[in-house]
This record gives structure tokens, sequence and C-alpha cells, in this order.
């Protein structure tokens, strides 16, 4: 007669992986638990010990080490141990010691075996973790459209195009019968560099041709019938050369991305260089409701800082509906950095028409988070100036500083406060001209001192937003050739990278550290998200990269072949993981009307969430050691 | 120090086997016990437990059984037993939501005569351990008595009284019930606690018996040692 055990099932039920399995099986699995009772410091398994069970703790604590003595994992009711080991050989790789009084429940290793066989979600559990860290991003971003849709799926009609000879009558008629917003400007050149037949103004057959340019219904009201244009004009006297576009190949979001970048509404979309239709910005606002693409546009509508500054609890919706549509971190960091961009835009516009245009070609930059795309909304100002080389601090430097101080002020009041480290263009230090800058940038990587290096790394990131942005492209080149070249430059940033470690990973309600310590809460941008980009920066700068977004940068280093098989794959996820996360609470803040924080308490977090994290933590705690070893720091 | 030295067990479970008329109270005491002398880490318990209609052996009866064989390292839930067993006077209305146990479950339950070869066969050459002696110790004797006409005696080991020799016994307790202090619950649950180990849901008698096998084991590791002799223990 089979005796129930109610209360051993009850409990197993309650904890993962048993939760997932079906009830009858967890009712089996308790009738075979054998049990045993340890007292707080006894050792339960020794390295090298054989093993032949499963351990669930079902009262007390468990610590788990390494073979070399380190605290791997610290273990609480609920939490299981074992599995590495009976997975390897049945040998005990990582010692289990108990310390509270502590009642054990074993399963035995038949069951196990024939239970990780039958069961997908316990073979996950159980089996190597960082596979189990890519499923749970994975399984994410299928939850969105804008992610897995291609951007083909967006277009709704075969785009309308005109001859480069067509007046602007003509192109606004041809608009105007067809029902669109946009014309494609189409050059009579064959892209095969054939000969088009003259006599065919019909453009029936155009397939060879290439887009010289675009018109919008936006150019004829700016560009025409604003400054009175004569109708008769060839279109080509109004239209954008070379417009922005996007390959047939590419994702849904990545078409608003783009558009939000260059704060676009018409994308044409291209297959092999002919264009195959054009994206508006209705056709993203379908999939994305109220999108961040309004944001941009009603940000350049405001007419004072004052307009601007009320602005703020919409930026926060948007953030908030963006994670609520499933957006992953990459979507939503850019999209918060446009958005952040388009502050910085419309506020040096209005800080232009009040003090007047600037003496000087200059170009201001975003650093950090903006320029990587990676904002989130809780957020400080890191900005500079690049001057050109004419400028004179007697001369000009009253005007740069007001103009300055004019953004620095506005972004404050917008929700961008102001940087503590002072690393603002109010800063004269950080007002150079370009020529001042190459000579800091070559100081910074040629005489590297890594105190010295220590608050500068936010420049390695750093994107021009407004003016003379070539300047900040041409920064980027310059930085990238030259950080390439200095091992010792390297080595400085490297060792930069390693201040901010992870912890080791949770237990019951509390951040457990490597050296057995319990903190309440975890800062996920200071232990995980920014050591993670600090890391990928430093391989990003030694493979010579010249993008900004991490994600970026570790297709850039991953292509170069620098890490260990897998790492990068495993780098990005743990960034995704830790970083939605992050951004899931903030989210959770806003909508609860607390103000967002990048601290988190552990209660507060899944099962799922927990284990995810301590992989993730791992991850990067395996890259850290790995950045030593592959940048060394000599010293001298 | 509990052990009843006055008892020799070898020499009562050899007369019992020799005076003994029912088959299997015979092959019972033929299996011997184990010695006195015996290293509580060689030793083959068996956690043992009762629900019974009432607290009076001579007129309640024992409406289920639990037990699971254990050692000081493992309790094998595996080789755990239970039974129902059916009353011959019924239950009465006030205990049923107690126990848990409906009237039609023990209806149908046999009576312990049928089942009394297995729960022997369980326990033989086992140590039998239970909390609170008094229930099980008597009301196994009683209703075997009331059915074979003789009884049953074996040594035990009493989780209680292990708990009561700590906090009931010496002068220290005794000053305390003296001057009206709160003395130590030694119940089965408090006196887990006091051992951290869970709170288990009562008033199963296989629940009961593992948890009963869990403080014994966690009792042992904090105040005896697995050399301990079994004498030092047993009653």
């Amino acid at each position: 007669m089979q005796a129930e055990q109610v209360e051993i099932a009850g409990f197993l039920k309650q904890y993962p992986p048993f939760d997932e399995l079906p009830e009858a099986e967890v009712d089996e699995i308790a009738c075979q638990v054998e049990i045993s009772y340890f007292r707080a410091g006894s050792d339960i398994y020794l390295f090298g010990d054989e093993i032949h069970e499963l351990s669930v703790i079902r009262s007390g604590a468990v610590e788990i080490y390494r073979r070399n003595g380190d605290l791997y994992n610290r273990l609480s009711e609920g939490e299981v141990f074992g599995q590495l080991s009976l997975l390897m050989n049945q040998k005990v790789r990582l010692p289990a010691r108990t310390i509270e009084d502590s009642l054990i429940y074993f399963i035995p290793e038949a069951l196990f075996m024939s239970l990780c066989e039958r069961f997908d979600s316990f073979a996950y559990f159980v089996e190597v973790d960082d596979n189990l860290l890519h499923q749970a991003v994975s399984d994410k971003q299928e939850k969105s459209d804008l992610m897995v849709s291609k951007v083909t799926t967006l277009i709704s009609r075969t785009p309308v195009m005109a001859d480069t000879s067509a007046t602007i009558r003509q192109a606004a008629q041809k608009m105007t019968e067809a029902g669109v917003s946009s014309l494609l400007i189409m050059s009579p050149e064959s892209r095969l560099n054939r000969p088009v037949s003259p006599d065919d103004d019909e453009l029936s057959d155009t397939s060879d041709r290439l887009l010289a340019g675009i018109i919008t219904d936006r150019d004829l009201r700016t560009r025409v019938v604003a400054p009175g244009l004569d109708l008769d004009s060839p279109v080509t006297e109004v239209m954008t050369t070379e417009p922005v576009t996007l390959d047939v190949d590419a994702y849904a979001f990545e078409a608003m991305l783009t558009m939000l970048r260059y704060n676009l509404h018409h994308l044409p979309i291209l297959e092999d260089d002919y264009p195959v239709g054009v994206l508006a910005t209705s056709d993203i606002i379908r999939y994305e409701s109220q999108s961040s693409l309004y944001m941009v546009s009603t940000i350049m509508r405001q007419t004072s800082v004052d307009e601007l500054a009320e602005l703020q609890p919409q930026i926060n919706a948007c953030f908030v509906r963006m994670v609520a549509e499933g957006a992953n971190s990459h979507m939503i960091g850019s999209a918060m950095s446009v958005i952040g961009r388009t502050f910085k835009q419309r506020l040096l516009e209005l800080g232009e028409a009040e003090l007047g245009a600037a003496p000087l070609p200059y170009c201001f930059l975003a650093l950090g988070s903006m320029a990587r795309d990676e904002q989130l909304v809780v957020t400080d100002q890191d900005n500079a100036l690049i001057l050109d080389n004419r400028y004179k601090p007697e001369q000009h430097g009253e005007y740069f500083a007001q103009l300055a101080k004019f953004v620095s002020d506005g972004l404050n009041r917008c929700g961008y406060v102001y940087c503590t480290g002072n690393i603002m263009a109010t800063n004269s230090t950080w007002r150079k001209t370009r020529k001042e800058w190459q000579q800091t940038f070559t100081d910074w990587i040629e005489n590297p001192l890594p105190e010295a290096l220590l608050n500068c790394s936010i420049f390695f990131d750093l994107d021009g937003v407004w003016g003379k942005v070539d300047w900040a492209a041409q920064l980027n080149s310059f930085v990238a050739h030259k950080a390439q070249r200095s091992p010792k430059f390297l080595a400085s940033l490297a060792r930069n990278a390693l201040n901010r470690t992870p912890p080791l990973g949770f237990f019951k309600d509390f951040v457990m550290e490597k050296d057995g310590q319990h903190g309440n809460a975890i800062n996920l941008k200071r232990r995980g998200t920014a050591p993670l980009t600090d890391l990928i920066r430093v391989h990003a700068l030694a493979v010579g990269s010249k993008v900004q977004n991490s994600f970026e940068r570790l297709d850039d280093v991953s292509e170069a072949g620098i890490l260990p098989p897998g790492r990068a794959a495993d780098l990005r996820d743990a960034l995704e993981f830790i970083s939605m996360v992050r951004i899931r609470h903030q989210a959770a803040d806003v909508e609860a009307g607390r103000e967002p924080s990048n601290s988190v308490k552990p209660e507060t977090l899944t099962d799922f969430d927990r284990r995810n994290l301590k992989e993730a933590f791992k991850v990067l705690s395996n890259s850290q050691r790995f950045l030593k070893f592959r940048y060394p720091f000599s010293g001298r | 120090m509990i052990g009843s030295h006055s008892v020799n067990w070898p020499a009562l479970f050899q007369q019992q086997a020799e005076k003994s008329t029912d088959e299997r109270l015979k092959s019972f005491y033929q299996q011997g016990v184990v010695a006195a002398d015996t290293a509580l880490v060689d030793v083959p318990f068996v956690a043992l437990d009762f629900e019974t209609t009432g607290l009076d052996a001579t007129k309640d009866e024992i409406i289920s059984i639990g037990l699971v064989p254990f050692d000081l390292h493992r309790i094998r839930l595996r080789e755990s037993r239970y039974w129902l067993l059916k009353p011959n006077d019924g239950l009465t209305e006030t205990s049923v939501p107690f126990h848990g146990i409906t009237h039609s479950q023990l209806s149908a339950a046999p009576d312990l005569n049928l089942i009394l070869e297995s729960v022997l066969d369980e326990i033989a050459g086992k140590i039998v351990v239970v909390h609170y002696r008094n229930i099980e110790r008597e009301f196994l004797d009683s209703a075997i008595k009331k059915r074979l006409g003789e009884g049953i005696i074996f040594p035990m080991i009493d989780t209680m009284e292990l708990e009561a020799m700590l906090y009931r016994r010496g002068i220290l307790n005794r000053l305390k019930r003296l001057i009206g202090w709160r003395l130590e619950s030694i119940r089965l649950g408090d006196s887990r606690l006091r051992y951290h180990l869970p709170h288990y849901g009562q008033h199963h008698a296989l629940t009961d018996a593992i948890a009963t096998a869990e403080l014994l084991q966690a009792q042992v590791l904090h105040r005896y040692s697995e050399a301990t002799h079994l004498s030092e223990l047993w009653i």
C-alpha cells in the first residue's frame, strides 16, 4: 500500500522546478524522498564524494563552495543543489555545508534522471544555466511584434515615383492622383550603367533606376508654398537628396529606430537598391500605439522651456507603454535616447533664438548612455561642446557659456538633472576646440593613468546631437584608431572596468555578496549594466569599433573573434536580462507614482528573475576575470 | 539517564516467544530485540504514530497507524506505511474534523486484526520511536489484548521523554513549576521548533511519524552522539 505524502508534496509544489510538474508527478516524487537532519556547520557533501541524489532544502540554509574554498552560492528553503554534480559523473564538484540547522529532502538519482528526460521544464532548470538565460531572453523577445516583424509586413502599397525631369507641379499632381504624402524621385541614370531610352517618359520600366530623392507634403508646404517658389521649377530643386533608406531585410523595430533617430516621417525601403515601398509614420504607429515618434514631434513643437518641462509625465508614460508592449532594452533605450536628444536639439534652437546665432560653428555632444542609445527614465545630463578651431575665449567664451547654461538649465527642468561630476558643457573644461579635443584624447590614450581615466570613460561614448555633428563622428574615428593601438590604455581602461562587481546572487530576501555579506537592495545599474557596458567598451575599443551602442559593439567584438566562443552571445543575454529587470522595475515605479530608481529589493523579484539575474551576474563575473587576462596591466 | 535497566529485554522477548499462543506475536518476539549496547548509529528505527478516538486506551480506539523506518542518517519515505482502521464503536461526530478522516473512509477500513501481521512485520527487529509513549504503547497493548487475549510489550524511544528530561526534570524545572513559571512545551510541534525543524500540519499519523523520526535525528545530533548506546535512550 503506497502511503501518500501530503506534507512533503505540498512543500515541493511551491518551488521550482517542481512547481511546473504535474501534481501526480510531485506526489510520486514525495513518496520517494529520503530525509536527513543536519546541524549547523556540518558537511553534506565533500569534494569528490559520490553523489546519487538531488537535495532540496526543506528548512535551514546551505552554502555551496568552489573547490578552492570560495563561496559559490548560499541557498535557503525550497532551493535545490547537487544537480550539476549529478549530471557530471556523480562526483561532487561543489561541496555543500549547512550554515543553519537544516532538514534536507533527498530525491534519488534514477528519479531525477527520469524527470530530466520526461519534463523539459525540469531539464531546463537543472541543466547548464547559460542556456536558461538565453531562453529567458529569447522567450521575452518573441512576445514583441515589432521585434520579429520584418519591415515588409508594414509596407501597404508599391511606391509612387516620378522622374528627376518632373516639375514641382507635375510631382504635386502625381501625389494628388495617387493619394500619397510622399513621392520618390528616380534618376534617369541606370544603376546597371545601361542607357535609359529617352522616350520612356511613362517610367513604365524603371526597375534599374536609382533613387535620387524624396519629396513630401511637408516639403511642398515649407520649401515651395511658403517661399513662393515657381511651380514649374524642377522638382529636384526642392527634394531631399540622398534620403535615409532601409533595406528590405530590416526588422520593423529598426525602421522605427531609424525614423526616430533622423526624425523622419517617410522612409523608403529598398531591395537591391530599388525602392519597393515607403514607410510612413502612421504605418509604425499601427504597431506601436501612442508611439515615441509622436513624442519627438511634440517636443519639437514646444515654444518655451516651460512648455518642454511639462512634457515629463508624457515621456514617462511613453516609457511605461513601451515596456508594456514588450519592447526590448535596445528599442526602449534608443527611443528614450532619441527623446533626450530631441530635448537638447529643441533647447539649442530656443537658446539660439534667445541669444542670437552662434558666432562660430560648434557641435553639441551627448555623452554616456544617451550616446550609446541606452538612456532610461532615471538619468542625468552628460554633455560637452566641440568648438571651431578659431575659437577665442575672450571673444566667444561668453556666448557659448550662456548657450550651455541655457541648455543645461532647461534639461534640468525637463527631468535630466545636472551631472554631479560636472561633466557638462557649462563647465569650461568641457568646451574645447576640435584641436583641443584631439589633444585631450591623445593624452588620455597615450599616457593613460587608471586614476585619471576613472572619470572620463564617459567620453568614450560620444555622439553629436546638434550643429556640426560630423565633428563628433570624426573624433570618434580618431579615438577608435588610436585606442586600438595602445595596449597600455586598454589595460588601464580594463582595470577601471573591474571596479564595480556583481553580487553572487540572492539568499532569502537578501542580496548576497561574494564575501558572504548580505544587502537589502541591489542597484542594478551600478552592479549590473554599468560594469557590463564598461567591459564591452574595452573590447570594442580594442577591435577598433566606431559604434557606441553596447549591443552593436558586441556585434563588432564578436566578428573580430577576440572572445571565447559563445561569450559575446552570453554577454548580450546578460545585458538584455539585467536591463529589462531594471526597466520593468522603473516602469512599475512610474505606474505606482513612485520616483523611479535603479535600486531593486530582492523581495520584489520573482524566482525566475532571481535565477536569471544570478546567471547574468555569473556571466559578468567570468567576463571580468577574462578582461584581466586579456588586457594585462603592467603598471609601468 | 532514562534507560530502564531493570528490564532485561532479550530475556523478556525469549520468554514471550515461548509463552505466546498467537503465531504473529510469537514470530514478532522470535525476531528478537536490538542489543542494549548497540551504538545509536547502528540501530534500525521505526517511527510509529496512532490517531485515536480519544485518550483512554481502555475505551477509545486506534483509527489510523503511520510508520516510517529510519536510521540516524536517513528517513526512508519509500518504505513508509499508513493504515486506516475501523473502530468497533464508530466515530463520534466531534472528532471527525479534528482528524480529517471521514466516516465512510473508516467504515470501509479493516479491523486491526486483519493488518496486525503487516504492522508487526514492519516493527519487528527494530526500535520503535514515538512521541508520548502512553498512546502508542498502551493503545496497541490494549487493542491486541481485546482481540487475542494477550497484550504486547517491547522497548521504545520516546522523543517527548527526551524533551521532558530537559524541561520537566531537575531542580530548576521543579523550582520553575513551584513559582508558577511557564514551562517549555514538550509537544511534538513545539519540541521540533527548538531544533529548527519546520512546522508540519499535524494530526496525520504518517506525517507525525515522520516528524517524530526527524525529531529523534535532531535530538541525537544535538545532545547525544552516534556512539551513544541504545540503552541510554530506550524505555
